[in-house]
């Protein structure tokens, strides 16, 4: 590996996290925001223009916040937990590829952190391990509600992992691949939610299950378990379970759109075809990807707000009962529907 | 079954489409009922219990007549009077003061006056850096 590469492949990475910083600040400002219009509220409005610093004064609040270490904790354990989310979180990004190739000046660089020959497997071995975070978090604050949040979590992400994992399969058996670019090029002309309309649906559920949101987010059920997992956290450590959360939401949007919205493809226009000969023609078909996914992604963003301005939150037998006897069922029937309809060449 | 599966479904996207639309009428059309507080102020209505005034007749002088009902009535006991007399043999109020600290703007001082000399005003901003700021003395409330 040359300098150059190795530059890029650095340049790369920054510019990917503080993309994913500033999308996760200024998603809890789009969530706040959206959440406030559709309960007829203005929702942040004083600091900047409609309230659009509200992150970073949220940001500065947080950190200068008093950092109390609870007396009767396990304190190892209490202080790792919010960086096992937080690095979890962060790091599945890694294989998702966000745009297509960007050429410029003579280099060619795929627009990916990584392309893992077993992407999907990666991060969903990360979203797993993040549990650990959040059960981590509910056993050493030795606090009641912070257990039982806790324990739900794990519950919880055991009994929708199955069901999120089950469904992609469909779409895996359509690709033959793990890598999410090979699964982002089989959809150049048709997206995988036409073909797999019930994976599509079944994982859509699972993924809101998976970022804790609501209808699905008993961990932290505030009515009952005050804060849940995180009752016991303050300052950078709250703040980093919060980053966690919304970085949590930000890849699973991104993992949807790979999955079953077609990536950084454009319907109709295949944009990789496209070849310009002038530098600005270039730059704008390199950078085009990066819109068209960046579209999509706010696209699911909103409709998670969405979900959460509409729906109360589940009761946790109707939360088992709903993943093991309904979400798990359909997604073995799509995998056996998907299978039948491929021997015989029909999808 | 098949039916009752798909009315539930159908009742989940109804709850959607609600929430969409007052996002959309939010946004776009109407204004939210938010009121900007300091810059907007909200206008009491006539009936409204808010600071309460000391009336004058037409000639300038004051209305009260020191008879200490509205004391006596007061279930907060905040109204504390002093009375004296003026050249005239007439009784006046030397002092009068409302511990608007203890006040609960219940109305029964100005029900029980029998000369119309209390009045409640839909004054509501009675926010004070200090205790004694919430003793309102006659001064104050003879204001205009």
């Amino acid at each position: 590996m040359d300098l150059i590469t190795l530059s890029i492949m650095l340049l790369k990475i920054i510019v990917v996290f503080i993309a994913m910083l500033l999308g996760v600040a200024y998603l809890t400002w789009l969530e706040r925001k959206v959440l406030g219009h559709m309960q007829v509220r203005y929702g942040p409005m004083r600091v900047g223009w409609h309230g659009l610093l509200q992150p970073i004064a949220d940001g500065i609040k947080l950190f200068f916040k008093e950092d109390i270490v609870v007396a009767n904790a396990n304190k190892v354990i209490y202080v790792l937990a919010p960086f096992v989310v937080t690095v979890c979180a962060f790091a599945s990004f890694a294989v998702v590829p966000f745009g297509n190739e960007l050429t410029i000046f003579g280099q060619t660089i795929p627009l990916r952190i990584a392309d893992v020959n077993i992407g999907i497997l990666y991060i969903f071995a990360l979203s797993s391990l993040s549990v650990y975070g959040l059960t981590f978090a509910g056993w050493s604050s030795n606090n009641k509600y912070a257990l039982m949040g806790g324990l739900r979590a794990s519950a919880q992400m055991i009994s929708y992992e199955l069901p999120a994992g089950l469904s992609i399969i469909g779409v895996l058996m359509l690709t033959g691949s793990l890598s999410m670019v090979e699964i982002v090029n089989a959809q150049k002309d048709l997206w995988f939610i036409i073909k797999q309309p019930l994976g599509f649906i079944l994982f859509l559920i699972c993924s809101v299950a998976e970022c804790n949101r609501t209808p699905f987010d008993l961990p932290e059920a505030e009515s009952e378990l005050v804060a849940g997992f995180h009752v016991e956290y303050s300052s950078m450590k709250f703040a980093l379970f919060f980053l966690a959360e919304y970085a949590h939401m930000i890849v699973m949007a991104s993992l949807v759109t790979t999955l079953f919205l077609g990536g950084w493809h454009l319907p109709f226009i295949d944009i990789s075809s496209l070849h310009p000969t002038t530098l600005i023609g270039q730059l704008v078909v390199s950078l085009l990807p990066i819109c068209v996914f960046g579209v999509k992604v706010f696209c699911f963003l909103f409709f998670l707000i969405w979900l959460r301005a509409t729906y109360p939150r589940l009761r946790y037998d109707q939360l088992m009962k709903f993943g093991w006897k309904v979400l798990f069922p359909l997604a073995l029937f799509n995998i056996v529907l998907t299978a039948i309809l491929q021997i015989f060449n029909l999808l | 079954m098949i039916g009752s599966i798909i009315k539930h479904i159908w009742a989940l996207l109804c709850g959607l489409r609600e929430t969409l639309w007052y996002f959309l009428k939010t946004t776009i059309l109407g204004k939210p009922i938010t009121l900007m507080y300091p810059e907007e102020k909200w206008t009491p209505y006539p009936r409204f219990h808010g600071l309460h005034k000391l009336l004058r007749d037409d000639n300038g002088k004051e209305k009260c007549v020191a008879c200490c009902l509205c004391a006596a009535v007061c279930p907060a006991q905040c109204i504390t009077i002093e009375t004296a007399e003026n050249e005239n043999n007439e009784k006046y109020a030397s002092s009068y003061q409302i511990d608007i600290s203890r006040c609960i703007f219940c109305g029964y001082c100005v029900e029980a006056c029998p000369v119309g000399a209390l009045l409640m005003t839909g004054e509501y901003e009675l926010a004070e850096y200090t205790r004694e700021g919430m003793l309102y003395n006659k001064e104050r409330l003879l204001r205009e």
